[in-house]
């Protein structure tokens, strides 16, 4: 009896590990991007290596990107030099180790974790890894998928491979039905709430459950996403029609014979009945609202109406003065100023659809900036052939060119100092979306409502509004 | 990678909790394609004002912080992003080793790498160490422990392999290319094809 995480690493095992030297672990596909491989690429140059698998790789841009509407490549003074020429240099290492890049322009280029699952290069039970924490989004599809460093990234570049110590297992099992107004965005804050930032470290955790069957596809990916912010390495969720149906058709899916043999084996991959996992927590969707965070790290979260906790805890107490919250009140009614939708956590079609909902008819309030960036250049298209930046402007948000973008505030997308912004993304660390930046990480729809109500609120008093 | 075996010197404390990487190293510092030279933004919104000054209160800025080579940090040290530019930043700044009762997976495994010796202590220690800033702390590689003043020997958990690579400076990427005809096998012999 095995887990899907254990079916996933025995199959990728090329020398197993002993108790002196870590297993050899075969990659399927590697992700690039501009920030954490140039130093990967200059090791390969220093020791006159080749890429062993550029047809394993995908390589695109995302992080220092601009997303000013209509900019293009020549735009690039936008990021900064040092940006600019980080991009350059990803052009220079792709075109000279024969490495496909989706890059500026190119009708596919998107952030990391968009890209894989809308190309259909993410499938189940490959082992997938990239230069970025949030490589566990592709665990939603019955991969097992982890970020790496950029010493890594050259270790795979140049073998196909890693060195790694197989990881416990934690089975997270979320239970019935989704109340109205609450996301997949809030199942995962809350399970994060509830296990800590460090309740996943040194595990992989499998979410299970009929809350989760019930999610789609890009719901999913949110969930798996987030795991890293329980310090998992990976999130995975076991195939099924849903994901079966995703990928069908997609550029990079299988076709005829291959398909029908690639679905037989999908079909394999799920956790056995009675297979043990190293540890098990179970939530009950039921009980589940709307999640916001009141500090500085996504662990710090609580129900949209619920009041902010006290702590004697120095590192607690900072949390509270850098975020200017008190202790005993609730975070609905704080002033709001900037509101970000996007990343590979929430910038998907689904979620800006989720958002356009809201936003519909409406304005948003009066001194707030809205940003709405899709997750890569098929989201932009797919959004716009439905309208959706129409709704976006006529409510008064920016609609931008896609990339990473205000998650991580490395193309010049930042909040100002004191600024309180209600976030799609996944990290409120401080200085996250810009030097002394307030983050307050929410769903798509509570973000929305946050802007028109330029104050956190409870969304489900606008989606009421709307149904009446 | 340079041989690591043994080293002493006294500890700077910063005790809070979950020091993510973004506050090892902020995001509009990864911009580089090179690394070095990241010890100049190393906690850098920590380190100084919105004026650009130094924080007369961060304890890397005591005068008796300078040249210490061991960080004891607060519980989930290096939580976040997977940027190997915190490990970085931490070298060249002239940490050698950062202490904590957890530190978290990526960080741990991308310090290793770089020969930044990522050491986890029980609550006890660590509280110890936290209650006595600027003691003179020991680090044996090759025994996997740590020596504090009072003469106390105090065992860490490290990954036999890397504690090899650390000893004798052994590149990991050597020793994966060894491993080449096993990985042409495997690409050969596997019953599917990515
Ligand atoms: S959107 Fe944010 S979390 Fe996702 S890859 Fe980009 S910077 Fe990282």
């Amino acid at each position: 009896m095995k887990t899907l995480f254990e079916k996933v690493w025995d199959d990728h095992v090329v020398v197993p590990e002993t108790a002196d030297t870590p297993a050899i672990l075969y990659i399927d596909l590697h992700i690039v991007h501009e920030v954490t491989s140039p130093q990967a690429f200059s090791l390969l140059r220093s020791q006159k290596l080749p890429v062993r698998r550029p047809d394993l790789t995908l390589a695109t841009m995302d992080h220092s990107t601009p997303t000013v509407p209509g900019s293009t490549f020549r735009d690039l003074a936008v990021v900064g030099e040092n940006a600019a020429q980080q991009i350059r240099q990803m052009e220079e290492n792709c075109a000279g180790f024969g490495v496909d890049l989706l890059g500026y322009g190119h009708a596919n280029r998107g952030i990391v974790h968009v890209i894989g699952p809308e190309l259909g290069a993410t499938q189940p039970g490959k082992t997938i890894v990239c230069g970025d924490s949030h490589t566990s989004t592709h665990g939603a599809f019955g991969a097992l998928a982890f970020g790496i460093g950029t010493t890594e990234v050259g270790h795979v570049l140049a073998t196909q491979c890693l060195l790694q110590r197989r990881p416990k297992t934690l089975a997270v099992t979320v239970d019935g039905a989704l109340p109205a107004g609450v996301t997949a965005k809030d199942v995962v804050l809350a399970i994060i709430g509830h296990i800590g930032v460090d309740g996943g470290t040194g595990h992989v955790i499998e979410y299970r459950g009929s809350a989760i069957r019930s999610l789609d596809m890009e719901q999913r990916m949110t969930v798996c996403n987030m795991s890293i912010e329980a310090g998992a390495r990976a999130g995975m969720i076991a195939p099924d029609d849903t994901t079966i149906e995703y990928l069908d058709g997609r550029p990079r899916a299988p076709t005829g014979a291959d398909w029908d043999a690639a679905v037989a084996r999908w079909r394999t991959l799920r956790s056995d009945d009675g297979a043990a996992f190293d540890r098990e927590v179970t939530l009950d969707a039921a009980t589940l609202q709307p999640m916001v965070t009141f500090g500085t790290n996504p662990g710090m979260v609580l129900g949209i109406n619920d009041p902010v906790p006290s702590s004697g805890d120095a590192s607690f107490r900072k949390a509270l003065d850098y975020m200017r919250v008190e202790p005993g009140k609730p975070m609905t009614g704080q002033a709001v100023d900037v509101v970000f939708i996007g990343s590979c956590t929430n910038g998907r079609l689904s979620d800006l659809e989720q958002a356009a909902a809201v936003l519909r008819g409406r304005r948003v309030a009066d001194g707030v900036r809205m940003l709405v960036v899709p997750g890569s250049q098929r989201v932009k298209d797919e959004a716009e052939a439905l309208g959706l930046d129409r709704v976006f402007t006529e409510a008064g948000a920016e609609w931008r060119e896609a990339g990473c973008s205000m998650c991580i505030g490395m193309n010049g997308d930042i909040a100002q100092p004191g600024q309180l912004s209600v976030s799609t993304s996944n990290r409120n660390f401080e200085g996250r979306q810009g030097v002394g930046a307030r983050t307050v990480l929410a769903s798509p729809v509570t973000a929305a409502a946050a802007a028109v109500a330029g104050r956190v609120t409870d969304p489900r008093t606008l989606l009421g509004q709307q149904e009446s | 990678m340079k041989p690591l075996t043994t080293f002493q010197s006294r500890t700077v404390v910063l005790p809070t909790r979950d020091i993510d990487t973004d506050q090892i190293i902020a995001a509009r510092f990864l911009t580089t394609t090179t690394r070095d030279g990241l010890g100049a933004s190393l906690f850098h919104d920590l380190r100084f004002g919105a004026d650009g000054q130094p924080r007369p209160d961060f304890p890397l800025n005591r005068p008796e912080a300078e040249g210490c080579r061991i960080l004891v940090a607060g519980n989930n040290f290096g939580c976040g992003s997977s940027r190997e530019h915190a490990p970085w930043a931490l070298l060249d700044y002239g940490f050698q080793a950062v202490i904590s009762t957890e530190i978290a997976d990526i960080f741990f495994n991308n310090a290793l790498k770089n020969g930044l010796v990522p050491i986890v202590v029980d609550a006890d220690v660590h509280a110890w160490l936290v209650d006595n800033p600027g003691v003179d702390v020991s680090v044996d590689v090759r025994e996997s422990v740590i020596g504090l003043p009072d003469g106390r020997r105090i065992g860490f958990p490290i990954d036999g392999f890397a504690r090899h690579c650390l000893v004798e400076g052994i590149d990991q990427l050597g020793f994966l290319r060894q491993h080449a005809a096993a990985i042409d096998r495997f690409e050969e012999e596997r019953a599917w094809k990515p």
